[in-house]
């Protein structure tokens, strides 16, 4: 049996959690009519459209496994990321056209963001070692240079959709076409990118659609024209 | 100083027995090496079981393509008196890196990585696109075809002359196929596309058992050239 004052305690202190929550309620509602009321929301200055630039699209070809400069005039964004993703979106858009002579539906859409981040130094660096193209000392740290150094080397990760790569052409080719390119196009454009890595919706992915490995760094060096005469 | 003749006999008994035991082979080991008799080739048919690979005109798939490639190529270097190892002879799953262990521990002097695609046109030749390093004692598994590449390069090379002058259109690149990147072998991706006339329309698909025949015979003159090469000193 619950004591008389306990019952009593209790419902009084119901009633002032329900009472100050009113309370809480109304001072908010009051609040934000005041904030709204100071804010001037009248449009005083028009969107700004990124005016058009000169953009390097490094175009994949089937036909010769080659990479072919090519420059357009588009819209830049004047940060980095989002420039890095319209031209990328521009390539892609490209290879969805009909006539594309690397065939490859998804168009702009399919990249979903590109993140600059300050490149690991290659010579120091095991997180680079394990995929890189030359094998280094794993036992030493990997090193960062400083992020405001303008001329410092950037790694760019590009996260794809995982309807870009499940509808890619599977192949070796085909594969290896589409990231070069890719690579290729982010370090015309953006001179400071130096290395590349590849995401599909946020994940890791062993590889594009079977065939190119997505796990690796890619370096700026392996869209250069393939020479099998000197390695 | 003076053996007694009880001494010298047991000494040339002692030789005798470390000679009837493989001594012998020490000593050979540390004296300059004649070029290895053994000639294998490591024939790798991409993809395989839930694995499918891409897939071809006609509903066919990569993984069937690359095996019957893999049987006939086999067939042809068999032939030619070359000890072939493969890494599949039917349709089943073996990982990335199963396939690199059976080439690497058959010690091989050529990796053929055969693939299957619908784009491009004749047969692409890749070869890992890792820097070439000096060989190490213990490699990084993720590139360890980095010692390799050099003569992975030549073997592209080979391979190449051999289709060129077979009548294939070749086209050639570096990629970074996981498979490969970790075999010690000379290695080389072959990728086959379908065979194209001069106005791009597709004379035979990758999957034709006339053109497979005509592209594995070519390799299988180049593999016989390649080990020509290796043997001379």
């Amino acid at each position: 049996m619950i004591p008389r004052y306990q019952v009593i305690l209790f419902s009084v202190l119901v009633l002032a959690s329900v009472a100050m929550g009113v309370v809480l309620w109304q001072l908010q509602e009051r609040a934000h009519k005041r904030m709204l009321a100071g804010e001037d929301s009248a449009p005083t200055k028009a969107p700004e459209v990124a005016s058009a630039e000169q953009a390097t699209l490094l175009v994949a070809n089937d036909e010769d496994n080659s990479l072919l400069s090519q420059v357009q005039s588009l819209p830049l964004p004047s940060d980095p990321g989002a420039r890095a993703r319209a031209v990328l979106g521009r390539l892609l858009d490209l290879y969805a056209s009909p006539n594309s002579t690397h065939p490859v539906p998804g168009g702009a859409s399919s990249v979903l963001q590109v993140f600059l981040l300050p490149a690991p130094d290659v010579a120091a660096g095991p997180a680079i070692a394990a995929s890189s193209s030359a094998p280094v000392n794993a036992s030493s740290p990997a090193t960062t240079p400083a992020p405001d150094d303008p001329n410092s080397p950037q790694l760019a990760v590009v996260n794809l959709t995982g309807n870009f790569a499940a509808s890619h052409p599977a192949g070796l080719e085909a594969e290896t076409l589409t990231v070069l390119s890719i690579c290729g196009t982010l370090h015309a454009n953006l001179p400071r990118v130096t290395e590349v890595r590849f995401l599909v919706d946020g994940e890791p992915r062993a590889s594009l659609a079977g065939h190119a490995d997505l796990t690796r760094t890619y370096f700026a060096s392996d869209t250069a024209p393939a020479d099998l005469t000197h390695p | 100083m003076h053996w007694s003749s009880g001494t010298g006999c047991r000494i040339r008994i002692a030789f005798v027995l470390l000679a009837a035991s493989g001594f012998p082979g020490l000593l050979r080991a540390q004296a300059p090496q004649p070029p290895p008799s053994r000639f294998v080739v490591a024939i790798d048919a991409a993809h395989g079981g839930e694995d499918e690979g891409a897939h071809l005109s006609g509903n066919h798939l990569e993984k069937s393509a690359t095996l019957a490639f893999s049987v006939r190529l086999r067939s042809l270097l068999s032939a030619r008196g070359i000890q072939v190892v493969t890494t599949r002879e039917s349709d089943q799953p073996v990982s990335i890196n199963q396939r690199a262990e059976i080439a690497n521990r058959a010690n091989a002097q050529a990796c053929i990585s055969l693939h299957a695609a619908e784009t491009g046109s004749g047969v692409h030749l890749f070869v890992s696109s890792l820097a070439p390093a000096a060989p190490v004692h213990f490699a990084a598994w993720k590139t360890a075809q980095a010692a390799a590449v050099t003569r992975s390069l030549a073997l592209a090379g080979v391979l190449n002359s051999a289709l060129v002058h077979a009548g294939i259109d070749v086209t050639l690149g570096r990629t970074a196929l996981p498979g490969i990147d970790s075999m010690t072998c000379p290695a080389v991706a072959v990728e086959l596309a379908p065979a194209r006339g001069s106005d791009k329309k597709i004379t035979a698909e990758p999957d034709d058992a006339d053109y497979q025949a005509r592209v594995a015979t070519a390799l299988a003159a180049a593999l016989l050239q390649w080990r020509t090469e290796a043997r001379q000193p």
